[in-house]
């Protein structure tokens, strides 16, 4: 692949990648066979002819709503956006209750932590087939509106989507009465303003209705008590992508793509970034040895780099050394050796980059996108990164380290309003227990050597 | 912000287009209130950043009180409440623009247009700002000026990339 400098993205779209190159047979990789070589986005002809609203059809015409909450529920699918939670539960949350008709359904497309860009590569690429997954998944919900809550900066994600939901209202696909069948669906997309904490399910409820995007508390959960005060579903966009080849192609198909041994079901967008051979992202099954993803997909290192450690699957996911690269990637696996998949694009850290600046760099970033509504939050995280500053410029005191693995400990699940502070101590801690003399060598009184210094990256 | 400058809107009106653009987006949502941030975001692509004067006025227009838009306005990190310059450049910091040495990128602008993070140049041609990881990690470091992005920016290239934005 060519890594041309500085290329804009006008003539491709930004996501074309090793996702578009791979062999990908519609039996094995049911989220991209569709996509072109190119990596032009496949419009509504394009979409039809590969087989596109098929499993639509097959679910408004045949299907009741509860028998496609069974269906994918039966199939295993757990929710993409990197908590794993069983979409088909959360599906049946919904209040049974049919005189509560007025529901919503969200599709969180606030793709924004560090090494996650997955669902841009969907809506660029496959507007339809998220449009599919969502027409299929509100008649499963009895949802009359849809709105796709999109990032701003992915503005031909926006695009793209604007214009295949055009494209469909005209096929009449969505709208009132969808093919005959009586049931109606609008789908709407919202665009962002910015703030990481939107993808935090009850905030992106809060910045749909034009509030600061605080989270909510739950109970009671969002099927409940909604955008509005309505029942209300929110799932990532790679989640909803997966329900027309649910529906179309059956459970026990869907169940057949994992790897023997894995937990979860079907097939995921996986990834590697950082200093290996060949970036990028590919459809792969659940339960795909992470050497391989690393080693076949991404390359290994690149000449010259050696693999220092890894993170499985975003910002928010523990580090992992070398060795950890045997770990299945499916949620049990990577939970047995000590993290979560999240959204199981991961990435390499090679052996120039010293983890306290690193560190440093995640933790502003959670810092900054804190929303500010829980103490332990709003406070802790800027006191990471001051402690973290210091030892990056070789100026730590004696207990700084301690101070540092106290604040992992009372950020931890639980302990805060939303899984936001968590996720940002998670790598920290684990960057502790594997990389601590880095850390000490920060540590002033202890210093005898050179202070870690950022300096040698960008090579 | 003083509550003294939040109330002078004798001098501020939405104009026509962004009255109507607001009102359009009030049909996609169950109430007024919903709209707020597009129509910050309408006001903003409009005139480049948002008054005191537009906030009071969107308010008006949408029924909800002032402060309560100046809250929505002052949360989310892409509605700007003081004069931008007339091109934004967004340097993703994420940990992989980090890995790929983005700090280098930033060090190079920053050099190039005498501005920190946060700031806008004395000419009013740009201002810089930091983004959350704008997913394109196979191709770092990257970032954006206005819509477009750009991919594996080096710091030898951000002369040549910036030339181009008058």
């Amino acid at each position: 692949m060519s890594r041309s400098a500085m290329s804009p993205s006008s003539s491709k779209q930004i996501s074309f990648g090793p996702a578009n190159l791979i062999a990908r047979p519609a039996e094995t990789h049911p989220l991209t066979w569709r996509l072109r070589d190119d990596g032009a986005p496949v419009w509504l002809d394009e979409y039809q002819a590969k087989d596109g609203y098929r499993a639509a059809r097959q679910a408004l015409a045949q299907l009741s709503p509860d028998e496609i909450v069974q269906c994918v529920k039966d199939a295993g699918l757990k929710g993409r956006g990197g908590a794993g939670f069983p979409t088909g539960v959360k599906w049946g949350l919904m209040p049974k209750d049919e005189s509560l008709n007025i529901r919503y359904l969200l599709c969180n497309a606030d793709e924004m932590e560090p090494n996650t860009w997955k669902d841009r590569l969907l809506m660029e690429q496959l507007p339809h087939l998220l449009i599919e997954g969502m027409l299929i998944s509100a008649r499963a919900l009895k949802a009359y509106r849809g709105y796709i809550f999109l990032r701003g900066e992915y503005v031909e994600a926006a695009a793209n989507l604007n214009q295949a939901i055009k494209q469909a209202k005209q096929a009449g696909l969505l709208g009132k009465n969808i093919l005959g069948s009586g049931f109606d669906f609008e789908l709407l997309v919202h665009t962002g303003a910015g703030r990481y904490i939107c993808g935090e399910e009850t905030a992106l409820i809060n910045s749909l209705e034009g509030r600061r995007a605080n989270p909510r508390a739950k109970p009671p959960f969002p099927a409940a008590v909604g955008v509005w005060g309505k029942p209300t579903c929110v799932n990532n966009v790679e989640t909803l992508c997966n329900v027309p080849a649910i529906i179309g192609h059956g459970v026990d198909w869907y169940k057949s793509l994992a790897r023997p041994g894995s937990e979860d079901m079907g097939s995921k967008l996986m990834g590697f970034s950082g200093k290996v051979k060949n970036p990028g992202l590919w459809e792969l099954p659940f339960g795909v040895p992470a050497r391989e993803l690393f080693e076949d997909y991404a390359g290994g290192m690149r000449d010259g780099f050696t693999l220092k450690c890894w993170q499985p699957g975003g910002a928010g996911t523990g580090f992992l050394l070398p060795e950890h690269l045997n770990a299945a990637m499916y949620a049990g696996g990577i939970a047995k050796v000590g993290t979560r998949m999240g959204t199981g694009l991961a990435m390499a850290v090679d052996e120039s980059v010293n983890m306290v600046s690193l560190l440093r760099n995640m933790e502003m970033f959670f810092a900054r996108e804190s929303c500010g509504f829980c103490t332990p939050c709003r406070d802790g995280l800027p006191w990471t990164v001051k402690l973290l500053r210091a030892l990056e410029n070789g100026k730590g005191q004696p207990g700084d380290i301690e101070t540092l693995e106290q604040l992992c400990n009372h950020l931890g699940p639980g302990k805060t309003f939303c899984a936001h502070a968590p996720g940002a101590v998670e790598p920290l801690a684990s960057a502790i227990k594997y990389f601590r003399a880095e850390f000490d060598s920060g540590i002033a009184a202890l210093n005898t050597a050179e202070p870690p210094s950022s300096k040698t990256i960008g090579a | 912000m003083s509550q003294s400058q939040l109330i002078q809107t004798d001098r501020f009106s939405l104009s026509e287009a962004e009255r109507a653009a607001i009102e359009h987006e009030l049909q996609h949502y169950e109430d007024s209130r919903a709209v707020s941030i597009e129509a910050l975001k309408i006001v903003q692509q409009a005139r480049g950043w948002v008054s005191d004067g537009a906030i009071a006025a969107i308010g008006e227009l949408l029924g909800i009180p002032a402060s309560d838009v100046e809250g929505v306005a002052t949360f989310y990190s892409q509605i700007f409440r003081q004069p931008v310059g007339r091109h934004i450049i967004r340097v993703c910091d994420s940990m992989v623009c980090y890995i790929a040495g983005h700090e280098s990128v930033l060090a190079s602008i920053q050099q190039q247009l005498g501005i920190s993070l946060g700031e806008t140049t004395g000419d009013e041609r740009f201002t810089l700002l930091p983004v959350c990881c704008l997913g394109n990690c196979d191709k770092a470091p990257t970032l954006m000026i206005d819509e477009q992005t750009f991919s594996d920016v080096q710091p030898d290239g951000v002369a040549r990339l910036l030339e181009t934005y008058l």
